[in-house]
């Protein structure tokens, strides 16, 4: 009976303390300018979805404390009102959907994943709510006649169609002969489709084409026929799993390719989790610190990094670096939109075209970025393989080493 | 569909011989299911969780700089623990219930489990190193990864140490005579509750030692249990209760089958295949028994 009491008045004490706390949000609050985002913090995306959200924070610090906002000649702070969406892609449409009718927020930036922007997309188009979105690259985002989004990301048909044009440029300008296997999900399906492009450009011919299922874990019947045809160029996507299983299995099974090309090396740390096992990976990126793209925020990627690191205790994957970019458009938006109007700002943006540290930034009429290419990075260790950086070797103008190719044998490594 | 494989005999053995380490392992994780569903009636769902949960406990020994190895004989020895700790909480109140309650029971675990994975190691896919290298045949045609092998060699060792303690042992004798008649067996002096708690926890081991070995074959993550699960339940109801050949031979025929599967069909088909088998194994079985009916009748 005691407990009872006890439980209950904890449980009112909480309820109360809940219903004084609730405070209405709106768009614009004295000097604050108020984002929403639904994000993910728990579930499968949550390492990714904390990048992000440590993206966003940072760029808000940091444009806050160099004068923050100015329209209307007066000064306005940015703030994130942020939910946890889960992973989950209803729950994102949901959230996005109260932020909007309850929270009163009327600009809104990304969830992390190509899924999770897609539900969100709509709602955020229902209510002319412009979105700035940075971790959404599959193509079927910017083919749907979006009119309030925004990515400044490069989409995913181009994430290694560059990897197919270096394979090519490397025989002597001949076709090529490419073994793929990519997921089943949107951003995967999308970089195949960028691969079939490519091949079909420069009359490449695809000899192994599989597909991976979402609880990937064992590859080894693909590299075993990988092994048997001795294609010129294995391209393999499959998120995080897809990249660490390729190189354990390839390691394993001492499959020799003359070129690797994968996606997210980077959230998979590759070269930490396998060391010299993953050299010679050809891996694409949005971003790299080395890039040369300069803005008065943040300085250049070296500088980014460096600051990143600083508080967060790890190197920035390009995740948080297209996040903290997503924030300066909104800024430059603002200010040449010079009002807080949702479809003034949103033309603002359309009409963007600016240089940030993490890139040019200008959009499409679709809303993805065309401004900014994709770089590809190849793992290089040391001799001993205790020290492996990821280093750029295309495109040749932000190239820092020199395309290794081809990949030595498995027996003369 | 591809037929590559049967133009190259050489990816046909290498399938085969894949298939066959594969699905010794599977055995072992099928084994303990096979075992507490055997003694408790009990369907655990739960089961490819605590494999992904034993993975862990070798990962982060592996990450303390302590060789992955070692995993198989630590993550047993706290997968007991913890599948003792599951029993008292949850499964003793539903073990004497009929299979649904314990169906819904189990996969709550799974969810919480699943949830609490992600919570405390984070969504992060991980894989632990053992840097065992590989053996080639055939002229490097062949390539057998030496972690494979060393988890179909630790599997076949504790599935027999499994077999000769349940012979031998007083727990052993009385785990099984549990499983024959938990009543009369209870008549008879047997702590039947212990017995459930203590077969819950070698189950649990089992899964520890498997899952140590699946972090260093393949990769783990929170929620990559299901298919673990899925599969052991399919070679249990291939082999039946309380047939250890039979668990062993229909885990590596599981194994060869994935693997061929794979081939012809496509990685992405992998696991439908055996969902696929498993539908066909159910029905024809319920074909047969509608016949012998009949045949009663």
């Amino acid at each position: 009976m005691k407990i009872n009491k006890i439980i209950l008045s904890f449980i009112s004490a909480i309820a109360l303390l809940l219903s004084t706390s609730v405070t209405s949000f709106a768009k614009v609050v004295g000097d604050k300018i108020v984002l929403g985002s639904a994000i993910s913090l728990t579930g499968k995306y949550s390492s990714n979805g904390v990048h992000t959200q440590n993206g966003y924070n940072m760029a808000v610090d940091r444009i806050n404390s160099m004068g923050g906002v100015k329209v209307g000649g007066k000064t306005y702070k940015f703030e994130i009102i942020y939910y946890d969406d889960e992973s989950n892609p209803k729950r994102a449409a949901q959230l996005a959907e109260r932020l909007i009718s309850q929270d009163g927020v009327e600009f809104m930036l990304g969830p992390y994943s190509s899924g999770l922007t897609k539900a969100i997309a709509p709602v955020t188009e229902k209510y002319g709510v412009p979105m700035v979105e940075a971790n959404g690259a599959s193509r079927s985002l910017f083919t749907k006649g979006y009119k309030y989004l925004f990515a400044v990301l490069a989409p995913a048909n181009l994430y290694l169609d560059v990897a197919i044009d270096l394979a090519v440029e490397k025989n002597g300008g001949k076709p090529v002969k490419i073994a793929q296997a990519f997921e089943q999900d949107a951003f995967s399906q999308d970089v195949r489709l960028g691969i079939l492009e490519a091949a079909e450009r420069t009359g490449s011919k695809i000899i192994i084409d599989d597909k991976l299922p979402k609880e990937l874990n064992d590859m080894a019947a693909t590299l075993a026929k990988v092994k048997a045809v001795k294609p010129d160029v294995l391209v393999v996507s499959g998120h995080t799993k897809g990249a660490l299983t390729a190189i354990r299995q390839i390691a394993e099974m001492k499959v020799d390719v003359p070129m690797l090309a994968m996606t997210h090396c980077d959230a998979a740390k590759l070269s930490k989790q396998h060391g010299k096992n993953s050299e010679y990976a050809l891996c694409a990126s949005q971003w790299h610190k080395s890039l040369s793209y300069k803005d008065k925020f943040f300085g250049g990627g070296m500088k980014y990094a460096a600051d990143f690191t600083k508080e967060f205790g790890y190197d920035p994957p390009y995740q948080a670096a297209e996040s903290s970019a997503a924030l300066l458009v909104f800024k430059d938006a603002f200010e040449r939109a010079n009002s807080f109007d949702k479809k003034k700002v949103r033309d603002a943006l359309a009409a963007t075209n600016m240089q940030t540290f993490y890139g040019n930034i200008k959009f499409a009429e679709g809303g993805q970025n065309v401004d900014k290419p994709m770089v590809l990075f190849q793992v290089m260790c040391n001799a001993d393989g205790s020290k492996c950086e990821n280093k750029v070797v295309a495109p040749t103008k932000w190239a820092s080493a020199k395309l290794i190719h081809p990949i030595p044998s498995w027996s003369d490594r | 569909m591809d037929f590559l494989i049967f133009q190259v005999p050489m990816l046909t053995l290498q399938a085969t011989l894949d298939g066959v380490l594969l699905g010794i392992l599977f055995a072992l994780i099928a084994y303990g299911m096979a075992l507490q569903w055997g003694v408790m009636n009990i369907i655990n769902i739960a089961q490819g969780d605590l494999v992904i949960l034993g993975g862990y406990i070798a990962y982060f020994m592996y990450l303390w700089g302590i060789h992955p190895a070692w995993g198989v004989i630590v993550s047993p020895f706290i997968m007991y623990f913890v599948g003792v700790g599951i029993y008292k909480l949850v499964i003793n109140k539903v073990v004497d219930r009929d299979l649904f309650i314990s169906i819904l029971a189990t996969f709550g675990i799974s969810i919480l489990f699943m949830q609490l994975m992600n919570f405390a190691f984070g969504a992060d896919v991980v894989l632990a190193n053992s840097g065992y290298g590989t053996t080639m045949l055939f002229d490097n045609s062949v390539t057998l990864p030496n972690s494979k092998i060393f988890s179909a060699f630790i599997s076949i060792i504790f599935a027999i140490g499994l077999v000769i303690y349940m012979k031998k042992s007083k727990l052993g004798r009385a785990i099984r005579a549990t499983a024959q008649n938990a009543r009369a067996a209870k008549i008879l002096g047997v702590d039947t509750e212990k017995v459930y708690a203590a077969t819950f926890g070698i189950n649990a081991a089992l899964c520890g030692v498997a899952g140590a070995l699946i972090s260093i074959t393949f990769t783990i993550h929170p929620y990559m249990g299901l298919p673990y699960t899925i599969r052991s339940f399919m070679i249990v109801i291939v082999a039946g209760l309380g047939n250890l050949p039979g668990v062993a031979m229909s885990g590596m025929g599981l194994g060869v089958f994935e693997e061929f599967a794979d081939y012809i069909l496509g990685t992405e088909f992998r696991i439908g295949s055996v969902f696929l088998l498993l539908v066909l194994i159910l029905v024809y079985r319920r074909f047969k028994l509608s016949k012998k009916r009949e045949y009663l009748k």
